[in-house]
């Protein structure tokens, strides 16, 4: 029996006096013959968060979060009950209600076993405790000293801290058991800068499943202070931007939004099986330039991504998604697996026990091509370098994808030449991968404070892309 | 079920008395419960039934003028110590905060309106089916190019709220909310387009009927077919109801307490500047009976009033909680947790009608993206919408942006129309404003 199994048995079950016998009696109520799986989910999950603004240590709160989502599933029905109360009783009571969506019926004794383990891809450590509290506070008032110092026209600072522990356990309906505890720190530092009366803001961050002393790590913290102020600066100077269709060099790492909005979200497996999505039906057909390879990996040891197992107990796989230009695969849970005849990828995720899991995206990047950087911009007579980006969104099903800049510069003659406003760019998921006519050799993931949304659920995700030439997108400026 | 009020008071009592034993000066606390259910249709069948059940705390210490806040979901007395516990560690690292504390005593909602807000619905899955299944049902019967249905939901919640602070204050009232929903997927060739409507409302009786919701989000899906893309140019925009109200959102939260305090708003040192033309006027109304939004009392028990946020395009008062109030040297507006129904001028003219007088332009029915800076104003989404010439909708359009800045679309706002029949909180109708620059081809 793995360690981890053994902790999260001490954190999720001792407490409230729930042992292997009760699992089976849940599951029991739980599943009957008519139904094809079920599964037990139980979380405990404690943040604490820290703000410093205005010069000051603001804000600090403690976040506790427990409780069990019991899951009963037959064909394409779910049925679905939860409860914060982790008494045997509540339990039971969750499990008929959850179950109500088929006939009543008895299935067959389980036994209760953990899963093989796995190596883990992060450490099992509480990262609120991995720092004590007056180091914690040393670090924010650093940041903004730091912030403050890099330049005069420097108005406003506020930083954020945030640790968070996550312990779960699942149980399937053939009585496996697996286990994760997830670790998740996050660091972000925004600036407001002026002059001449002109304001501006920037702000960067960066986070991994680990300890806090990550952030103290050659400075590293202080890098994203530095940087805020720097971004804020150059937004100091931007000008208008073009409106219209254009050339496009997006920068590496951050700007692989792109390929979580423009084709990551259409290539869960839930949009697929139901026929919603703009890729439906399209595997084996050809999607992006041969030059495109786009992979979700959530084996990245560390990363903001990762996961040992996923929210279903499947541990979690490097997915090709697309190879060479040619659609390969879908990123799947385990109902839309089953139902579509293929292979779960771990990648069934949920925000917490009171949500139902879905397909979800890890770390999805693509793979680093051929060109120096320098060589990509080169290329480009007249167009944008588009840096860093505020966030996206997507309809998956016209494949329409935007995403706002809030780091960009005009390319003139080879050249990288003024800083422009943030503006919005603008395409179509199934489209724009066939205009990527040049990858850079300098393949980066994003700094780790990613996150994504998709029906009101929250999870922590990466992205990551080398230097990418795009022969077309359209750029929402004010200048025509 | 949700827990009764009664327990809800003695909880918030018991968190109070527990903070004062830890050595805090003052605290303040709010606890809610609520249960409910979720059920979807699609294709006709069940999709998913989700009985939900929630419940949280928050609890907030002050030891003079520094404070700890935590929150918990495990309402058990030793998890409540512990957050008391918690919120009190923390306070002995935050910074002395002469702004941090309680709320004016003198603001605070002793005496207060019952805003009718409580109207459960016992309704069981058999009935929450048949309900989703109208809606789907009507929106699959609507054309024929109705293709495929993300499904219809029936969602219903019934809760209750506590909030109290150590100044004596305990205030709480029950609340429903009940809506229903259709999202649908319209194809024609390779042309496939999604669109839904809803209806939310705190007394299910008022809700649009199945049918109604689903023949809208059906028509609406259906519109979009064989959209085209723009030339890049400048143009006069409509903003259909609908989706204006976020128009109005970036106003508020321009002027909130924070916002201002913190330099960080692009209206700035605004009170009683002229911002609109002057035929508009907006109001919050936070005692709207059965309001979405509607609030006897903020998140700091301070009593909330209907006031006036522009009067004849001039700004009346910025959105204060007790903490931005200080800050500013002023009183708070009780707005600690946001604006509560909001209302401007509405004009004359229908949408079609509002279309004729444009002659040529776009009306913009959906927007995509976060692209508003609030810090400069500057604005610049994704859209879909209609291209209008001659005074009438020629064809669907998308994958084009609209851009420009907030200060000039309020300055540029020609009219406000008579279609202010959306669902949500707040009462508009579309928006016509005057230029904006469109990016496409």
């Amino acid at each position: 029996m793995s360690n981890t199994l053994n902790l999260a048995r001490e954190t999720l079950l001792s407490p409230a006096g729930i042992d292997d016998q009760h699992l089976q009696r849940i599951m029991n109520r739980l599943m009957s013959s008519r139904l094809d799986a079920a599964d037990l989910y139980f979380q405990y999950s404690r943040q604490e968060s820290w703000v410093l603004d205005d010069g000051i240590i603001k804000e600090g709160n403690f976040n506790l979060e427990q409780g069990a989502g019991l899951r009963a599933i037959s064909g394409e029905k779910t049925g679905f009950a939860y409860t914060e109360d982790l008494h045997l009783e509540n339990l039971l009571e969750a499990a008929s209600c959850a179950h109500a969506i088929t006939q009543a019926g008895q299935s067959g004794r389980i036994a209760v076993t953990g899963r093989e383990s796995r190596e883990i891809l992060y450490p099992s450590l509480n990262p609120l405790e991995s720092l004590p509290d007056a180091q914690k506070i040393d670090l924010l008032k650093q940041l903004d000293a730091a912030a403050r110092a890099a330049d005069p026209r420097v108005k406003q600072v506020t930083v954020n801290l945030v640790a968070n522990q996550d312990t779960i356990l699942v149980m399937d309906n053939q009585g496996h058991l697996a286990a994760d505890l997830r670790p998740l720190i996050l660091c972000y530092v925004n600036v407001i800068v002026e002059e001449n009366g002109r304001r501006e803001q920037a702000g960067t961050g960066g986070g991994c499943r680990g300890p806090l002393t990550w952030f103290l790590e050659d400075d590293r913290a202080l890098g994203y202070a530095r940087e805020a102020v720097r971004q804020a600066l150059v937004n100091l100077e931007a000008i208008d931007t073009p409106a219209g269709a254009m050339t496009v060099v997006l920068g590496p790492g951050w700007p692989g939004i792109l390929l979580h909005e423009a084709v990551g979200h259409g290539l869960e497996g839930d949009f697929n099986r139901k026929g919603l999505s703009a890729f439906s039906g399209r595997i084996g057909e050809k999607v992006a330039s041969p030059l495109c390879t786009v992979v979700d990996d959530g084996t990245l040891p560390g990363r903001r991504g990762s996961l040992t197992v996923d929210d279903e107990g499947t541990p979690a796989s490097n997915t090709v998604l697309i190879e060479n230009g040619i659609l390969k695969g879908y990123m799947q849970d385990k109902l839309n697996a089953r139902l579509m005849g293929m292979a779960p990828t771990g990648n069934g995720r949920r925000e917490s026990y009171a949500c139902l899991p879905l397909p979800r995206m890890t770390n999805t990047y693509m793979l680093p091509g051929e060109h120096e950087p320098e060589e990509i911009i080169r290329s480009v007579k007249k167009g944008l370098y588009a840096v860093n980006f505020a966030g996206g969104q997507v309809d998956i099903t016209s494949g329409k994808f935007v995403f706002s800049l809030s780091e960009a510069y005009l390319i003139e003659d080879g050249k990288i030449t003024a800083p422009v406003k943030g503006a919005t760019l603008i395409g179509n998921g199934p489209e724009v991968l066939t205009r990527v006519s040049m990858l850079g050799n300098d393949l980066a993931l994003d700094q780790g404070v990613g996150t994504c949304g998709k029906d009101g659920q929250s999870v922590p995700v990466g992205v990551g892309q080398p230097t990418m030439k795009v022969d077309e997108i359209t750029v929402g400026g004010t200048a025509v | 079920m949700s827990r009764s009020i009664e327990q809800l008071e003695s909880m918030v009592a018991d968190l109070l008395a527990e903070a004062r034993k830890q050595g805090a000066s003052a605290a303040e606390a709010a606890v809610s419960s609520s249960a409910g259910l979720s059920l979807t249709v699609r294709l006709s069948e069940v999709e998913t039934v989700e009985h939900t059940r929630d419940q949280g705390l928050s609890i907030t210490v002050y030891f003079g003028k520094r404070k700890g806040s935590a929150n918990t979901t495990d309402l058990k007395p030793a998890a409540l110590r512990e957050a008391v516990n918690k919120a009190c560690t923390i306070a002995r690292y935050t910074s002395e905060d002469d702004c941090a504390g309680l709320a004016d005593p003198d603001l605070l909602a002793r005496d207060y309106p019952d805003l009718d807000l409580y109207h459960p619905w016992n309704i069981d899955t058999e009935r929450a089916k048949e309900l989703a299944l109208k809606a789907e049902q009507a929106a699959r019967d609507h054309d024929r190019r109705i293709s495929n249905s993300e499904g219809a939901t029936l969602n219903t919640q019934s809760g209750s709220f506590i909030y109290g602070n150590s100044h004596g204050f305990v205030g709480g009232y029950p609340t429903t909310r009940h809506s229903l929903s259709c999202v649908v997927l319209a194809q024609d060739g390779d042309s496939m387009q999604r669109d839904y409507w809803y209806d939310s409302r705190r007394d299910w009786h008022e809700l649009l009927s199945p049918d109604a919701i689903g023949r809208k989000a059906a028509a609406n899906a259906v519109a979009k077919l064989n959209a085209r893309k723009l030339g890049t140019c400048q143009a006069p925009v409509i903003f259909r109801a609908d989706i204006a109200p976020h128009l109005l959102h970036s106003l508020t939260g321009a002027l909130r307490g924070h916002a201002q305090y913190r330099q960080s708003s692009f209206l700035l040192d605004s009170l009683q500047q002229e911002i609109f033309p002057n035929w508009v006027s907006i109001q919050e109304d936070p005692h709207i009976p059965k309001g979405l939004s509607s609030a006897p009392f903020d998140n700091q028990g301070v009593a909330t009033r209907p006031k006036n946020i522009i009067r004849d395009g001039v700004i009346q008062t910025y959105l204060l909680d007790s903490y931005s109030a200080c800050k500013l040297n002023m009183k708070s507006t009780g707005n600690a947790g946001g604006v509560r129904n909001l209302a401007i001028t509405i004009g004359d003219l229908s949408l079609e009608q509002m279309l004729r007088e444009m002659s040529k332009g776009l009306l913009v029915t959906e927007l995509m993206g976060q692209g508003v800076n609030a810090v400069t104003g500057d604005y610049s989404r994704g859209a879909a919408g209609f291209w209008v010439e001659n005074g009438e909708i020629q064809y669907p359009v998308e994958e084009i942006t609209i851009a420009g800045n907030l200060k000039d679309m309020y300055r540029q706002l020609l009219a406000v129309g008579s279609d202010t029949d959306i669902p949500g909180s707040t009462h508009t109708g579309s928006w016509w404003v005057e230029q904006m620059t469109i990016a496409g081809n």
